[in-house]
């Protein structure tokens, strides 16, 4: 038996994570500081774990409507509505899925045809591109750049386009990058989304987590509810990444398609989670916004140390990472990684991780203590110190 | 509120050259803003969070309801003073409800804290009544559960 023969062509095609390449030498290193976690630092609010012993303890342990409870699709209609916009018929319109990550994947799997392509920004979340392929389409990356700070550029979209793009696939904030999408610049792709006949999903899981400016939702633009899929969840905002619980609102035909997939793979979101997260909507936005002031100040705190240290670092306004520049120190991102993780015991995750486009980056969480955080800057900082020693040794001797 | 104090109440670290990174500051800057606030009366002192079972393990502690009588001028302030500067008194509180003054006291042992009921706190006059209730367990101190939690160390130290 060649075990090759039974793993599908398009899985064997998929490229091994960066991630996983990386947390396997972190994890033999538990004392190093890890700037890599790509969740919230902090444990969920206990009244959401409480709501959810709540549930287990009334012997709410069974299945529930494929589509995600109705009281917490009713809860999910409100907040989107008062958050992002658009309002949603909790019947027909929401879906309650395993995490944003399923959403994704049941979304491309409901609208692609083989072949069929689909736009999204790179440097992006891991999981964009093999997603779509997985889906038997053809992922078309288009590079967000340092100098927009990695935000929105729709008229790099527009020059991207090819005869079969289908979805626009978005995510703003940005994991890895923190870029953000203005109001103007989502005008003019929506325009372009209208134009090309495109649907657009749209993950917006940070959005909560905005520091600068409003967070728009492409979804509120005229004409656009009806072709976009707007995906969210609790993971990031609410800090309840391992209830692994999220939801898609859109067009009520493709909600539908999306929940064929959902049905059949899934059936529904684990019980529990789904309790925790009628909780959270009620009684946990408080709790997002305490979060995401203290994930500001760690921002300001450690955007302004990468550049005093020389890595040169754009000020992200969503999300909970930053992506300096390692350019400067004439390693590849991948070798400053290592290196740094070696010789000062910091990781980091190379931007490379995220798509090519995210060339002579590293990724660096701040969602994390003060006290780490300051003892990280200071080992980068000594770590680019020797760099520079080397260099400088180097340039003496030629 | 400040920068400084603000910081102080997340971190609970007073190391100043820690603070100065933090906050963008020389560590002068930060021992004198530091000093300033102990010269308003803004920040009080600094305790270290000890684990009761890694205390004097005969230590013990009492919450007290405390009834006095108000006085025409001051009110409960005259009184409330006096009892808050006892050294066995760790906090004092003026009440709503059925009592007046919520009084936690510790002591070396049962012994102590009876007697500094009976004998000092009792005999104070306007004091009208005590009700001593012995504490047997801590399960959280000023904002910190004393015992961990499980399942954190599962947390995979790079994850996308």
């Amino acid at each position: 038996m060649n075990p090759s023969d039974f793993v599908a062509d398009h899985v064997k095609s998929l490229p091994r994570s960066g991630i996983r390449d990386f947390f396997a030498i972190v994890s033999e290193m538990p004392q190093a500081i890890s700037l890599g976690i790509g969740e919230p630092d902090f444990v969920t609010p206990w009244k959401i774990r409480e709501a959810s012993i709540f549930a287990l303890e009334q012997g709410k342990t069974s299945y529930t409507d494929n589509r995600g409870l109705l009281s917490l699709r009713k809860e999910i209609s409100k907040y989107v509505t008062s958050f992002f916009g658009p309002e949603y018929d909790p019947q027909s319109e929401v879906l309650v899925t395993v995490g944003v990550s399923e959403a994704i994947d049941i979304a491309l799997r409901a609208i692609l045809n083989p072949g069929d392509k689909v736009l999204y920004h790179e440097p992006c979340y891991v999981s964009y591109a093999p997603s779509v392929t997985l889906a038997h389409g053809e992922a078309i990356p288009v590079g967000t750049i340092p100098e927009q700070s990695f935000s929105l550029d729709p008229e790099a979209f527009e020059k991207a386009w090819q005869p079969g793009c289908k979805i626009l696939l978005l995510n703003f904030p940005t994991n890895p990058t923190g870029g953000t999408a203005d109001r103007s610049k989502l005008e003019r792709l929506a325009k372009f989304a209208v134009e090309k006949d495109l649907i657009v999903i749209s993950d917006e899981i940070y959005a909560e987590l905005t520091y600068e400016g409003e967070h728009v939702s492409i979804a509120e633009l005229p004409g656009m509810k009806e072709r976009t899929i707007l995906l969210h969840g609790f993971s990031k905002g609410f800090a309840m990444t391992g209830f692994r619980v999220g939801f898609a609102c859109g067009p009520d035909w493709l909600v539908e398609a999306m929940m064929k997939i959902h049905q059949y793979c899934m059936m529904c979101a684990p019980i529990l989670s789904q309790e925790a997260a009628v909780e959270a909507l009620r009684n946990g936005t408080d709790d997002v916004i305490r979060m995401r002031d203290q994930y500001q100040k760690r921002r300001d705190f450690i955007v302004r140390r990468f550049n005093e240290i020389g890595l040169e670092c754009h000020l992200p306004r969503g999300s909970f990472y930053a992506f300096p520049s390692v350019k400067a120190f004439g390693l590849n991102e991948v070798d400053f990684c290592h290196r740094l993780l070696r010789e000062q015991e910091v990781a980091v995750v190379p931007g490379t991780a995220f798509g090519d486009h995210g060339e002579g980056h590293v990724r660096a969480s701040f969602s994390t203590s003060y006290e780490k955080l300051v003892k990280a800057a200071d080992r980068i900082e000594c770590f680019v110190n020797t760099i520079r020693s080397e260099a400088g040794e180097e340039s003496a001797a030629v | 509120m400040s920068n400084l104090l603000d910081i102080l109440q997340e971190t609970a670290d007073p190391d100043s050259t820690k603070l100065s990174k933090i906050l963008n500051l020389s560590v002068e800057e930060v021992d004198s803003q530091i000093e300033a606030l102990r010269q308003d009366g803004s920040l009080i002192g600094w305790v270290p969070l000890v684990h009761p079972s890694k205390k004097d393990s005969n230590l013990v502690r009492a919450v007290i309801e405390v009834k006095i009588s108000p006085e025409r001028e001051g009110g409960f302030d005259r009184l409330a003073h006096r009892i808050a500067k006892f050294e066995e008194v760790e906090a004092c509180h003026l009440m709503s409800g059925g009592y007046d003054l919520l009084v936690i006291v510790q002591g070396k042992n049962l012994h102590a804290v009876a007697s500094f009921v009976s004998e000092r706190l009792s005999t104070i006059e306007g004091v009208l009544s005590t009700a001593t209730h012995f504490l047997l367990r801590s399960y959280k101190e000023h904002g910190h559960l004393l015992s961990q939690e499980g399942g954190i160390s599962e947390k995979p130290p790079v994850s996308a």
